[in-house]
């Protein structure tokens, strides 16, 4: 079983956890014209990267926040974790 | 290539089953071939075999990183179906029941195929209903479908729980007949055996390290054991496909994800149909030896593991439990886990890429056991003719682009999502 540190309650159990997907994905800005390319870069297209992966999940059973997780989806080791708002360094 | 019959079992008993020829051959990679498969598994074998077979083309390799047949192939929990709803699912998938029927005979290979048959549980009126329009799809393309009610799947499967204070009580089910199960291992070693003896070089232990290409074409690969220049690619790698596409600088609509499947210990015959729980996502039939084989819902995140985590293996059997009680009763003989190429509609990708001579066939999510021949068959006319088959027209990349997706569950992009 997964132990995911919630930056804001501290060690849990994966149960109390639900997956987001890739956290690198970014929409595109608004206010500029954005091509269909860069749409389905955004909807579809994943690197799903074997290895570390920053990704999204939400303490669903806990503070209901989204965090960020960076995870080896090789090893399923877990390397740190952040709040949704802090960026991925 | 020696011919497997009753004649040659008894023949090689004579001298204690010590003379069998190799069922293939270990060949030392050339420098250079017309195709290379990469990806020994079962769509890759399948591929190599109908390249010879159907379009005479046997300059070929198969080129897979570990031993042949021992990925998704030899994971997989064995079901062969063709129920789907959508026109170009329905269509592909009853062209390789087609397929199945023929093959033991096809490859001089007994793949054991069983068509036994397949239900899936409705658990409301709303869910009969859904059923009922599936199944009449299903018909009006050709497959046999019929919409069971409460009394027939208990006359069929009295084992399950039809008792009055359940929390998902059996409304029905929709069955295919002509559904059923194959020996997983056997497909792979069926066309393995096949397309060597056609002159199809199957390489093992040799992995993919990059790509040649220039002037927008393939013009070869490198790997392990050298470098090999080819005419034409075909990428048959499931899980590992989005490795292979970084070195290709291509980004693709596929997440890889994990999967669990188990069997019991072996018990007396007790089940001949292949049943799902139609309240959440369960599934079973019973092996020849008498194992339980069950599996379920994804590990629901991004995963290269090749083996599950046990939150997801115990939510799976407890929906196991609802159906069918007396599972409770049995120990767990096996886990374990393969690695999926879940697309973003849920329905798998063969088709040509923009670099000329490469050919892509991936996203089968968690399904692509059953489409094993007629994923061979299509993916080697489209490399063969360089132009994708009607039956796989509608498996193309494009689609992402312009909106023509294969939705059939109806899940949008996070097909992961259980």
């Amino acid at each position: 079983m997964l132990h995911i540190k919630c930056p804001h309650c501290g060690m849990r159990s994966q149960n109390e956890f639900s997956y987001g997907g890739d956290a690198s994905v970014k929409r595109p800005e608004l206010g500029k014209e954005i091509s269909d390319e860069e749409w389905n870069n955004f909807v579809y297209n994943r690197k799903s990267l074997r290895g570390k992966h920053w990704e999204l999940w939400q303490h669903l059973s806990g503070c209901r926040q989204w965090i960020k997780v960076e995870r080896d989806t090789a090893t399923h080791e877990i390397f740190k974790t952040l709040k949704a708002n802090e960026e991925i360094s | 290539m020696q011919k497997y019959s009753i004649f040659s079992l008894v023949k090689n008993a004579f001298s204690n089953h010590e003379n069998w020829d190799l069922a293939w051959k270990d060949p030392t990679p050339k420098s250079e071939y017309d195709v290379v498969i990469i990806g020994g598994g079962g769509h890759g074998l399948a591929t190599a075999y109908y390249l010879a077979k159907e379009h005479n083309i046997t300059n070929v390799a198969i080129i897979e990183k570990g031993w042949i047949g021992g990925g998704n192939v030899g994971r997989n929990t064995t079901i062969i179906r063709s129920n789907y709803m959508h026109d170009d699912n329905a269509l592909f998938s009853e062209f390789g029941m087609d397929l199945w029927r023929k093959m033991s005979q096809d490859l001089n290979y007994n793949v054991m195929f069983s068509p036994r048959g397949i239900i899936n549980l409705a658990h409301s009126d709303a869910q009969m209903n859904v059923y009922a329009r599936r199944g009449n799809s299903m018909r009006l393309n050709g497959i046999d479908a019929v919409l069971l009610n409460r009394e027939q799947v208990k006359e069929i499967i009295p084992m399950a729980d039809f008792s009055e204070n359940v929390r998902f009580p059996i409304f029905g089910g929709l069955m295919q007949p002509s559904a059923g199960t194959a020996r997983h291992d056997a497909v792979a070693w069926g066309y393995a055996r096949q397309a060597d003896s056609m002159g199809v070089d199957i390489i093992q232990n040799c992995e993919v390290i990059g790509f040649d290409v220039s002037g927008g074409k393939i013009q070869g690969v490198r790997t392990s054991r050298g470098n090999i220049k080819a005419k034409k690619i075909g990428l048959c790698v499931a899980g590992s496909t989005n490795i292979l596409a970084e070195k290709l600088n291509m980004t693709l609509p596929i997440e890889t994800h994990l999967l669990q499947a188990c069997v019991s210990e072996p018990v007396k015959p007790v089940l001949d149909k292949v049943v799902t729980f139609g309240a959440g996502h369960f599934y079973i039939s019973q092996s020849d030896k008498g194992e339980m084989v069950m599996g379920g819902d994804l590990d629901g995140y991004n995963s290269y593991a090749q083996r599950g985590n046990l939150p997801t293996l115990q939510h799976v059997l407890t929906e196991g439990i609802a159906m069918m009680p007396f599972l409770s009763k049995l120990k767990m003989l096996r886990t374990w886990g393969g690695i999926m190429d879940m697309s973003m509609d849920g329905s798998p990708i063969i088709d040509k890429t923009h670099i000329e001579g490469l050919y892509l066939n991936c996203g089968w999510c968690y399904g692509g056991f059953k489409a094993t021949p007629a994923s061979g068959w299509t993916f080697a006319h489209t490399i063969a003719q360089d132009r994708v088959h009607e039956l796989n027209a509608g498996y193309n990349l494009n689609r992402f682009n312009t909106g023509h997706l294969l939705d059939e569950k109806g899940l949008g992009t996070k097909t992961w999502i259980s």
